[in-house]
């Protein structure tokens, strides 16, 4: 069967297997993440155009989409002079507790989002190791808009560093070498030569966890105090509506992140085409 | 995909004076021990603060022992099925050419791209007792929201690519000839798949393990929302933490916190044993085809 199949339509394979695993592999998609996904769909068709509008609109929405966008973009900017500087460090400076630091990068795709979040509050609280001296000098870092920031930094971390490591490995010493003894500077160096290989990487780490950062929870719940219209991030709306049994509300809402997180993420990979083909 | 290509850069290159090239490196260790090792330390701070005794007694508490229970058996199950599947649609992706591919592949990586809230939203939906199929299920006695179901089945949508998108990078790259030799040299396909195919992909597999396993036991907003938070019966670890925390049990709540780091910083020694190892094995290959 398969044969026949590769031999009409596509290239043919001496492999066995391809309609059982193709078949697995559409069939398990379909339940276990796309029929669930298509409930959402669902659910918000149920409600009148003006009853969406309503509910995606209302002030305590705006105000959370507000803040989950604003602390992602701050995130997102914060990690991507700071995930530079380490990716930066770790690929082109050899120092004692380089392949720990390196290691340790990952902690936050690899630390329960909950743990972070307790662990994040513990520290920055006002009689946490960091949040004494912070409220001396007046930063209120828990129960407020930096709070969240400060946790969706730690989440979005990783993405940048571990998509700009590669691209400053592939950098060629020769041609940067060549830049600097003709004469160019190690200003015009670094602006000629490396940022513009950086970029696309640097582009695709920031929109990553930019993404990430719209979605995020567990981690931030626990420090930003949860105070509707001030530090409610859109996640926490979604579960607020459903424990009022809300589904449809929650549904709706939730059809807005998807579609701005698909879509962030839809816009990277077009510009990323974009990019690679303009080469 | 398994870290870098495995190139060790060259640090004559840098041609940054020695104090800048101090201040950046130290800017980025920094930054590092203020974001990730004091929130690390901090946890097992908090937990051990009221000594060994409370910590013992609140990691040995039924409560705690249950939920441990419970995200084992959670991970028992997602890590295998996500596993046999990954192994699917890798070869099923990466052996053939058809139409789709490329949007097939696109859609294996989805639930990454899911915030965790909606995870669980969409299971509510579906299996809840005003959703999609609850009549039908209730009918029937079975209960999947606020049940050890719903937080399995979540659990399996949240870490459905890890193993799926180790493989299927790696099993392109290699190509299909050493499976086509073994097959026409007689060998079957099972034979093939065992002495050929799993070999060459054996630590991108465990790879992918490590990883799912970390999520699976570690996440928390989807299956938040389909536990309905009973004691004893539908607590993860990550969601006693949360119990604890909530309740202002600090000294349990981080002494259970603990454990699941524990398992993360384990998570992140093996996956760096691997990813050395596998640096090692290519630096060999490419030095022999030299």
């Amino acid at each position: 069967m398969p044969r026949r199949l590769t031999g009409r339509l596509l290239p043919w394979s001496p492999l066995p297997g391809f309609g059982l695993s193709l078949g697995a592999t559409l069939l398990y998609l379909s339940v276990v993440v796309l029929i669930p996904l298509s409930t959402l769909v669902f659910k918000t068709a149920e409600m009148t155009w003006g009853d969406f509008w309503a509910t995606v609109t209302a002030p305590r929405v705006v105000a959370s989409y507000k803040l989950t966008f604003g602390a992602a973009a701050a995130a997102a900017a914060v990690n991507a002079v700071f995930g530079t500087l380490v990716a930066w460090s770790l690929v082109r400076y050899r120092f004692p507790g380089r392949r720990i630091l390196d290691a340790m990068v990952d902690l936050p795709f690899a630390l329960p989002t909950a743990v972070s979040g307790i662990a994040l509050t513990a520290v920055l609280a006002p009689n946490g190791w960091l949040g004494t001296h912070l409220e001396r000098i007046g930063v209120k870092a828990v129960f407020s808009p930096l709070g969240v920031c400060i946790a969706l930094i730690f989440v979005g971390l990783p993405f940048v560093v571990r998509s700009v490591q590669p691209a400053l490995e592939d950098l060629d010493a020769e041609i940067e070498e060549a830049a600097l003894s003709l004469g160019a500077g190690p200003f015009a160096t670094l602006r000629r030569v490396i940022l513009p290989t950086l970029a696309p990487a640097l582009l695709t780490g920031v929109t990553l966890a930019f993404a990430r950062g719209l979605g995020e929870y567990g981690s931030v719940i626990f420090i930003s105090g949860n105070m509707p219209m001030r530090t409610e991030i859109t996640s926490l709306l979604i579960v607020t509506k459903l424990e009022q049994f809300d589904y449809a509300g929650a549904a709706a809402i939730s059809v807005v992140t998807l579609t701005l997180s698909l879509g962030v993420l839809l816009a990277l990979n077009l510009t990323q085409r974009l990019l690679s083909r303009g080469r | 995909m398994i870290g870098p290509t495995g190139k060790q850069h060259h640090s004559a290159a840098a041609w940054e004076p020695a104090w800048l090239r101090r201040s950046i490196a130290i800017t980025a260790a920094a930054f590092l021990a203020l974001f990730l090792l004091l929130p690390l330390a901090a946890v097992f701070a908090e937990g051990l603060r009221r000594g060994w005794g409370v910590f013992a007694a609140s990691v040995a508490s039924p409560d705690a022992l249950s939920a441990i229970r419970l995200t084992l058996v959670t991970a028992a199950v997602a890590v295998p099925l996500n596993a046999l599947f990954g192994i699917l649609a890798a070869w099923a992706l990466a052996r053939f050419r058809f139409p789709g591919r490329s949007v097939l592949a696109a859609m294996i990586d989805l639930p990454f791209a899911v915030p965790p809230v909606i995870a669980g939203l969409i299971f509510v939906l579906l299996f809840g007792s005003r959703g999609w199929l609850g009549g039908w299920l209730s009918e029937r006695g079975i209960q999947i929201i606020y049940a050890p179901a719903g937080i399995i089945i979540a659990t399996v949508f949240i870490t459905f690519p890890f193993v799926a998108r180790e493989l299927i990078p790696l099993m392109r790259e290699q190509g299909s000839d050493e499976e086509v030799a073994a097959l026409s040299l007689g060998a079957g396909w099972w034979q093939t798949f065992r002495r050929v195919t799993l070999p060459n992909v054996r630590w991108a597999l465990l790879y992918g393990l490590i990883l799912c396993n970390a999520r699976a036991m570690g996440e928390f907003g989807a299956v938040s929302i389909v536990s309905g938070h009973i004691r004893g019966e539908t607590n993860t670890l990550p969601l006693h933490v949360e119990i604890l925390y909530n309740e202002y049990d600090f000294a349990g709540s981080f002494a259970a916190a603990s454990l699941l780091a524990s398992l993360a910083v384990v998570t992140l020694i093996v996956k760096s044993l691997v990813e050395w190892k596998v640096r090692r094995d290519r630096a060999a290959a490419a030095a022999e085809e030299h």
